[in-house]
């Protein structure tokens, strides 16, 4: 009888944070952390949606190498090395945060997501107790065209979840992107009025991804809008089994 | 008086003095403080308010050891308070989101000065409409958070900071040690 083959050992053996772990070829230091408790900060990466990679967040020190790798789009390779906490890093992770903060108009007392909000929970995570970068105080608007929501651009951190879960989840693309850099705006259709919008479901998936106060409910005061996302892993789970 | 020192610990005996300012904020950082409530009498066995809105005295007296200013820098008055509060005291703690961040008072820096003065005190007065000159500061073009005016030692924010966390910087403060201000506090609690 003929040798039945084998299919050679899908494991991958690593170390993070002095932990050894295994891990599946093909998934990210972000995965294999999380898997093992290791909370690496982030705000763009959401389970459940592509990976974009531009908050810097999450990134992290590989062994050998001099630059920085975002936990979130790297995957592991055999006998990595991997340290997610270190000065280094945390001093990058408050300069992103307060770089956050300086660039658009967070007033966190009278905001609607106020103790609700991630990139808020972040500052008090990574101790950002003040923000060194002097405010730019930009001149935004806010779009209340919508019969429900409101998008208010003093509060986005531009992570683009809500453009993410538009287009992958709901199927509807309504949100974008128009700028670059600081100029980057979250935009619906092609740069219309919320509420003009022909492709929005208003199902408010978008609303709810958004990890600040930039996408909220109308008739919200201050410190009211809790996101509600525990929708979001289950689609993702039972569209991924439909596929399989 | 005891010297100006950036940690009020050898006080020995002696009382750590304390300062305290209201600039452009609503009080409320003042009101969390008079929140710690019965632990007052407790703290008042270490500390001596050596000037204060609660305090008939012009200027903190040099050498204070432990500076806390509540509110945001608005005006020429409130950027010359700090300056005052920071040669005085040993020690500057900026008290509050509005000292912090600016907070709602710095939500006018999105506009010029002249467009905000226009509206409060022209577009919405009914009968000689006119702006304030005699007998107040000049307000300054943008609203700053303390530590673009002064260096600051410690940041407390909160809105207003909670009785807790004030309590506890102040006791671990006396006690000599550093405290850390995020544990009971964060913007906008
Ligand atoms: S979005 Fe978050 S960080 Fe920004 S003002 Fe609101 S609570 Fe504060
Ligand atoms: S609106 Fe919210 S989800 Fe969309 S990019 Fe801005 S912060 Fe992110």
């Amino acid at each position: 009888m003929a040798r039945q083959k084998v299919p050679p050992t899908q494991a991958l053996t690593l170390t993070i944070d002095d932990q050894t772990v295994t891990a599946k070829p093909g998934q990210t230091v972000m995965d294999v952390a999380s898997e093992h408790g290791i909370d690496i900060p982030h705000l763009c990466y959401l389970d459940g949606l592509s990976i974009w990679g531009a908050c810097r967040l999450c990134v992290v020190e590989v062994e050998g190498q001099r630059r920085l790798f975002s936990a979130c789009s790297t995957e592991v390779a055999e006998g990595m090395v991997v340290s997610t906490d270190s000065p280094r890093l945390r001093h990058y992770r408050k300069v992103i945060v307060e770089m956050l903060f300086a660039e658009r108009n967070h007033i966190c007392a009278v905001c609607v997501s106020n103790g609700h909000c991630e990139l808020q929970a972040m500052a008090q995570r990574l101790g950002v107790d003040h923000i060194h970068i002097p405010y730019l105080n930009p001149q935004l608007s806010v779009d209340s065209s919508h019969d429900r929501f409101r998008l208010d651009h003093h509060r986005c951190i531009v992570c683009t979840r809500c453009v993410r879960v538009c287009a992958e989840v709901e199927g509807a693309s309504t949100k974008g992107m128009a700028g670059r850099g600081i100029m980057a705006r979250i935009i619906n259709d092609l740069n219309e009025p919320w509420g003009d919008s022909q492709t929005c479901t208003s199902c408010g998936k978008c609303v709810h991804v958004c990890p600040t106060g930039a996408l909220v409910e109308k008739g919200t005061a201050a410190a009211e809008m809790q996101k509600r996302r525990q929708f979001l892993p289950y689609l993702t789970v039972m569209r991924d089994n439909n596929h399989d | 008086m005891t010297d100006a020192s950036p940690t009020p610990t050898d006080a020995g005996p002696k009382k750590v003095t304390v300062a305290t300012v209201w600039l452009d904020g609503c009080s409320g950082c003042h009101m969390s403080f008079l929140d710690i409530d019965e632990r007052l009498i407790d703290l008042a066995q270490h500390i001596e308010l050596v000037y204060s809105p609660i305090v008939d005295v012009k200027h903190p007296p040099a050498g204070t050891n432990l500076g806390l200013i509540e509110g945001a820098i608005s005006n020429e008055e409130d950027a010359h308070k700090a300056r005052m509060m920071r040669e005085a005291c040993g020690f500057l703690i900026s008290l509050g989101d509005c000292a912090v961040t600016g907070n709602v008072p710095s939500m006018r820096n999105v506009f010029e000065l002249g467009t905000v003065i226009d509206r409060a005190f022209r577009e919405t007065a009914d009968l000689q409409p006119q702006t304030p000159t005699v007998g107040v500061p000049p307000l300054l073009p943008k609203v700053m958070p303390v530590h673009e005016v002064v260096p600051v030692d410690l940041h407390l924010p909160g809105c207003p900071p909670p009785a807790d966390a004030i309590y506890e910087v102040l006791s671990e403060l006396i006690a000599g040690r550093t405290p850390d201000p995020l544990r009971l506090s964060r913007f906008g609690r």
